[in-house]
């Protein structure tokens, strides 16, 4: 069990920079995940955590230890990769152990501890079996008994659940939240889904292009999302986005289509002139009648979502959509209100991205660069 | 089931062990009656051109002197096979030859394991300068089989140490070393008339190193890291992982190794001047009729056709007993 501390941490390839000076202090015993999409360095970051890979710039500490030139097995993490990388030879048992065998540990203290932790996990009548003969959970199962028997004090994982189908998804997800809930130990997972982060996640870190973008809990980061990028990547379905300027007078954002969007008299006073970015969850919006309501928009076609229903709208050329339980198919380019209540518009700056905040010792831009606390 | 029996809830359902059905892989060409015919015409006549030399050898191991120096030749089987064999073995030391034989050939298929394993393993998976540089000239050592480079080898078989020889006396260490001491230094090791000499000059094998590597080119990366993460080291990772792994690799690479080994000639020939260290390829030559071995008498082929009858039956243990091995080996799709 440690915290990890990384500070000013940079990876070159060759002339690429691929990570830009990072920082992140996690927590003893917290869950992390690593959110970004394909490419943006979640891998390498969770890598040079690991010591798979060289840290170009910065420092890494785990539990107060710079591990910068230490090897792997010196850092006390071990890792779930995605797919599996189980030794195929090797029968279940074999690959559980395998870390202990190489540790020294005697045959018969081995053989205990393999049959506990694949009883652990459910894999105990397999234990003889080779992983060619296992269905994919099972196979990350055996990969997540082979970390766990090690005790480590990190548990690192790289997006190991991308490889099975949604159900099972599902139900590994809640198996790998109940084995961090038993042991303890500070756990690091890199994923592309958002789902998959936030209902793991008692901290996400939402990765862009090789930085930082905001660091929180995933309640924060759907509700205050620290730029434009973190907006429209967190929620399904994505943010609407429309530009405007702020007019304090009005309390409320001009459109180029000369409607208004009402805001809070504190936000309207804090940003009066600025161009900005309006955020709008399809989930806070609903549907009104034309001419009512704080958007002007025309049918474009809709979506059963089970529950819900997506409405997806245009104002002009803007694409817009509603989700809402009151389901209404209407014919498309028919004329619809949108009713936009003040306290769902999020604001951003058009030319940063960064979140625009009034309030109470407001923050304009919360950005979080968490150095080591 | 009752109620009772029911659990609360039913969780994953585990599949049987998926087993592998292998599918006939559609033809390239269509199955016509025409097709069929001249393919196995093909076949036919192939099979034909490689084993009517052997029906020869058979047939003429096992007939008598005047049986197999018949004038048009006599192509039926005879019933002296076992006298024949018989005289084979015991007019010469064949056992001993066998021995050797046997010896050398292992020691080839060992060595050659060893190092091809070891290269390669060096060439996929450390990660540095020279890695291309080596591989290339591994593989340009393709185009320099022993007969190529026989003359430098010899050379260097008569005294292993002689390019370190050249090398001390070239940069002077040599005189310097004399001009100190009053020593004359001769470094020496002499490897003809020995197993060293005739396993040696064979073992580095660029084909071998080529199939490694390929197969090292599989191994996903995540299991390389894997083992990282596990703590092994590259020789254990290399003990553990790799050598269980490339088994059948090995099991291929040990057949045609073998078998080449066993069949070497020239380079016995050349080194071996003392009859123990001969192995049975050359020893052959001996019963093979001519105007000094005959001294005028009949020649005995039917003898010197049961004795290759013999020197032939090793490699076809090797290659049958290795045979499934073997193709699993080449196609090594098991992962
Ligand atoms: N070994 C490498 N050599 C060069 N570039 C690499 C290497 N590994 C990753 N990259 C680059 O680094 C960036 C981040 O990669 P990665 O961490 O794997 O992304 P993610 O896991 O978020 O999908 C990518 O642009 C990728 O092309
Ligand atoms: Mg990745």
């Amino acid at each position: 069990m440690a915290d990890i501390s990384i500070r000013d941490v940079r990876k070159v390839y060759g002339k690429d920079e691929v990570i830009h000076g990072v920082n992140l202090a996690i927590h003893n015993g917290e869950f992390i995940v690593i959110l970004g999409p394909s490419g943006c360095g979640k891998s390498t970051l969770l890598r040079m955590i690991a010591g798979l890979e060289d840290i170009s710039g910065g420092e890494i500490a785990i539990a107060g230890t710079v591990v910068n030139d230490l090897e792997p097995r010196e850092r006390g993490c071990a890792m779930v990769f995605q797919n599996y990388a189980l030794y195929p030879h090797m029968t279940v048992g074999g690959n559980i152990g395998y870390a202990l065998k190489v540790a020294g540990v005697k045959r018969a203290e081995r053989d205990a501890k393999v049959r506990a932790v694949a009883r652990s996990v459910g894999l105990e009548e397999f234990i003889d079996r080779k992983p060619g003969q296992l269905s994919g959970g099972q196979r990350q199962r055996v990969a997540m008994a082979r970390a766990i028997i090690r005790e480590p004090k990190v548990f690192l994982f790289d997006e190991p659940l991308s490889n099975l189908d949604a159900k099972l998804r599902v139900q590994m997800r809640h198996e790998i939240r109940r084995i961090h809930n038993r042991i303890g130990a500070t756990s690091v997972f890199v994923t592309h889904d958002q789902h998959e982060g936030m209902t793991l996640a008692d901290r996400m870190v939402i990765m862009n292009k090789g930085t930082i973008d905001q660091v929180g809990t995933p309640e924060e980061v759907y509700n205050r999302p620290a730029t434009t990028y973190v907006a429209g990547f967190i929620g399904s379905p994505a943010m609407n986005f429309l530009s405007g300027e702020v007019r304090a007078g009005e309390s409320a954002v001009a459109l180029a289509d000369g409607s208004r969007i009402a805001l809070t008299p504190a936000a309207a006073r804090a940003f009066d002139g600025r161009l900005v970015q309006i955020g709008l969850r399809p989930e806070a919006l609903a549907l009104c009648a034309p001419g009512e309501g704080a958007l002007r928009a025309r049918f474009d076609f809709y979506e059963e979502m089970g529950s819900d229903g997506l409405h997806h709208l245009m104002v002009e050329d803007v694409p817009l959509s509603v989700l809402s339980a009151h389901k209404q198919r209407m014919p498309e380019g028919q004329e619809v209100g949108v009713t936009v209540p003040p306290e769902v518009v999020h604001l951003f700056d058009v030319e940063s991205g960064q979140r625009l905040e009034a309030g109470p010792g407001a923050v304009a831009t919360i950005k979080r660069m968490e150095h080591a606390e | 089931m009752t109620q009772a029996e029911l659990p609360l809830a039913t969780s994953e359902i585990l599949p049987a062990p998926r087993r592998r059905t292998r599918r006939r892989r559609p033809g390239l060409v269509e199955n016509t009656p025409w097709m069929n015919l001249a393919t196995h015409a093909i076949l036919i006549s192939g099979l034909l051109l490689l084993l009517g030399p052997i029906y020869l050898v058979f047939a003429a191991a096992t007939q008598t002197v005047q049986e197999v120096n018949q004038i048009p030749p006599n192509l039926s089987i005879s019933s002296h096979f076992w006298e024949n064999i018989s005289e084979a073995w015991f007019s010469r030391d064949f056992q001993s030859k066998f021995i050797n034989s046997a010896i050398v050939a292992s020691g080839v298929v060992i060595g050659k394991i060893v190092i091809a394993c070891i290269t390669a393993f060096g060439i996929v998976f450390f990660d540095h300068r020279l890695r291309m540089p080596i591989f290339w000239l591994v593989f340009i050592t393709l185009m320099l089989p022993l007969e190529v480079r026989i003359v430098p080898t010899y050379a260097v078989a008569a005294n292993a140490l002689s390019p370190f020889q050249a090398i001390l006396d070239w940069t002077g260490v040599s005189w310097l070393i004399n001009a100190v001491s009053g020593v004359e230094l001769a470094l020496e090791w002499n490897m003809l008339n020995t197993y060293t000499g005739l396993i040696m000059p064979l073992i580095a094998t660029a084909t071998g190193t080529f199939l490694y590597r390929q197969f090292f080119l599989t191994i996903p990366d995540e299991l390389v890291e894997a083992a990282k993460m596990d703590g092994a080291g590259p020789l254990r990772f290399l003990r553990d992982v790799l050598v269980p792994l490339s088994a059948t690799n090995m099991a291929a690479l040990a057949t045609i190794m073998f078998v080449s080994g066993w069949n070497q000639f020239l380079w016995p020939l050349l080194i071996i001047t003392d009859p123990a260290h001969e192995v049975v390829a050359v020893e052959l030559r001996s019963l093979i009729p001519n105007a000094n071995t005959t001294g005028g008498g009949i020649p005995k082929w039917n003898v010197a056709m049961a004795a290759s009858l013999l020197v032939m039956l090793p490699p076809i243990v090797v290659v049958v007993a290795m045979q499934r091995w073997f193709v699993r080996g080449l196609i090594s799709t098991e992962k």
